[in-house]
């Protein structure tokens, strides 16, 4: 007989194609179930983006250039960081079919889900260059850094809440309402459909007290302008070891409950 | 060859009763009291089991509904983990093939032996090697490419059983999954068990089915109220659990006769 492992003993080449299958797994099932598919996750910022560009451009008249680009430079992420948060606490409820029957590790689930997430945001990166060249902008070659560290910042900061959520709300079913009240809120306490310049200059200091603040504002600017603020990114870059190490200490203390709660 | 590959050393397993305490609501409100009623309010599914099995052999296992056989074998999967006591597993186990939806019910019959394959630890590459042999065995046909919500329960066993028999496993579990395979499926598989039996594959199965264990397993376990009753030769431990519960069996008798040349 072949000598293959099982179980717990796993090589790297199967942990790899774990990862895959569950990535695409995630992507075969959102697109299976919807004809448009592709054009939600472009489509859904998109007309957000119409509907902001109508109550405060047009109806309150608020005072930014080019406001449909600085709209959209922010509801691309935000919408990535917003339905990986929101759909965390339901990941291992959806996956208990193979959490009660296989000993895994577990914690490649939330990670497969993240990356899918962060998949669909590279998809919409072609509408925003687009769009940049529709305002007569060329997308800054600073984006060559930029992106991979804004990425990876907000990769970890998306992890680590994932896995914080998705443990937690096995126990405690609360945490999924809870969790699009804060997306909710948060999204209005982040400089997305206002600049961070329009923030009154007392609460300014607040800026980074809101995890997802320094991230979106380094967002924006880098898209539409090619600048990082490294403060910020130290700033995200801290939140988001912050929220791994919770994530992962709270997934390691119940994690082998799992099974026995689906 | 009296190698233990499973070995349960006074085993202990309690589930948790705490659903009512789920809500945030409750969990702040009671807080104090909640902490000391979730650990004192535990149900004990399975209490103080002490067994081997060896290398290469059937083991069966039986009782009445919730007495903890599906407990046990989560145990030997290493899904749930043991309250107190001790479980060493020596060998590459199977998923554990239980009833209901095996792994993604969107996902098509091709896709989820894929990700089955690769939940058990096998890569994409050494799936593939074997992908048309297990598709063969299922005898799906074209509902290999439909998604598995639409399958039949026969279906979905058949389904389960081709892919964790086909990928070399050294501890196969099944959790009463034979019995809804028809007649000609429960036959391959009765073969296939055999061949495993000769190339020394250990198996752990629970079922109802008596007779079934009688005929396919060497030894066999007898759990009642939780706690161990009997262990030993399977057709011995069949003979005294059906000597228990004769009075019940009587009226049954007839019914078991008639499916007494399929069953597993
Ligand atoms: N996740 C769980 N949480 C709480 N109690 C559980 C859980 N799983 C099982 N139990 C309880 O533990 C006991 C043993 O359950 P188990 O599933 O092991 O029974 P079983 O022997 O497999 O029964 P059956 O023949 O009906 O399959 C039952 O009383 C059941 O209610
Ligand atoms: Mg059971």
């Amino acid at each position: 007989m072949k000598a293959i492992d099982l179980g717990n003993h796993r090589s790297l080449e199967n942990y790899r194609d774990l990862l895959i299958i569950l990535v695409q797994k995630e992507i075969k099932v959102r697109y299976k179930n919807n004809v448009l598919g592709y054009l939600w996750s472009v489509g859904n910022p998109l007309m957000f983006a119409v509907v902001y560009f109508f109550a405060f451009k047009i109806i309150m008249r608020v005072r930014v250039e080019a406001y449909p680009l600085v709209l959209l430079a922010g509801l691309f992420p935000w919408q990535w960081f917003a339905n990986s948060v929101g759909s965390s606490p339901k990941i291992f409820v959806a996956g208990s079919s193979i959490i009660k029957k296989v000993n895994f590790p577990r914690h490649i689930i939330p990670l497969a889900s993240v990356l899918n997430h962060m998949i669909h945001f590279c998809f919409s990166l072609p509408v925003i260059i687009v769009l940049l060249l529709f305002y007569d902008k060329v997308p800054p070659l600073s984006w060559l850094y930029g992106m991979p560290i804004q990425i990876g910042v907000q990769l970890m900061m998306l992890y680590g809440i994932s896995l914080l959520l998705a443990s937690l709300n096995l126990f405690v079913r609360d945490i999924e309402p809870l969790a699009s009240i804060i997306i909710q809120m948060g999204f209005f306490f982040t400089p997305i459909i206002y600049t961070e310049d329009l923030i009154p200059e007392r609460f300014q200091h607040l800026i980074p007290l809101n995890p997802a603040a320094p991230l979106m504002i380094n967002w924006r600017n880098l898209i539409l302008e090619g600048t990082l603020n490294f403060q910020y990114v130290l700033i995200s870059f801290g939140y988001g070891l912050l929220f791994l190490a919770l994530g992962y200490s709270v997934y390691k203390k119940l994690a082998h409950r799992f099974a026995e709660v689906l | 060859m009296r190698e233990p590959v499973v070995s349960f050393d006074g085993v202990c397993k309690s589930y948790p009763l705490y659903h009512h305490v789920r809500g945030i609501k409750h969990l702040l409100f009671n807080f104090p009291r909640n902490l000391k009623a979730m650990k004192s309010m535990q149900y004990e599914a399975i209490r103080g089991i002490s067994f081997d099995v060896y290398r290469g052999e059937q083991f069966g296992i039986i009782g009445h509904n919730g007495a903890g056989k599906s407990t046990t074998l989560g145990l030997i999967a290493g899904v749930l983990k043991p309250t107190s006591g001790r479980v060493v597993v020596r060998g590459r186990i199977s998923p554990l093939l239980s009833l209901g939806a095996g792994f993604h019910p969107d996902l098509s019959g091709r896709e989820n032996v894929m990700l089955n394959g690769i939940l058990m630890g096998l890569t994409r590459r050494e799936i593939l090697e074997k992908l048309d042999e297990i598709l063969d065995f299922t005898e799906l046909g074209e509902f290999i490419e439909r998604p598995i919500r639409v399958y039949s329960s026969g279906m979905l066993a058949r389904l389960g059983f081709s892919v964790v028999a086909h990928l070399d496993p050294e501890i196969l579990l099944i959790d009463e999954v034979l019995g809804v395979g028809d007649i000609r499926f429960r036959q391959k598989c009765a073969k296939k068990i055999r061949e495993f039996k000769r190339s020394g594959v250990t198996m752990v199965m629970v079922s109802h089915s008596v007779d079934g264990i009688a005929r396919l397993c060497s030894r066999a376990m007898w759990i009642e109220n939780h706690t161990m009753q009997m262990i030993g030769d399977a057709k011995e431990v069949v003979a005294a659990y059906q000597a228990a519960n004769a009075d019940e069996a009587d009226a049954s008798d007839p019914v078991n006769e008639d499916f007494a040349g399929v069953e597993l």
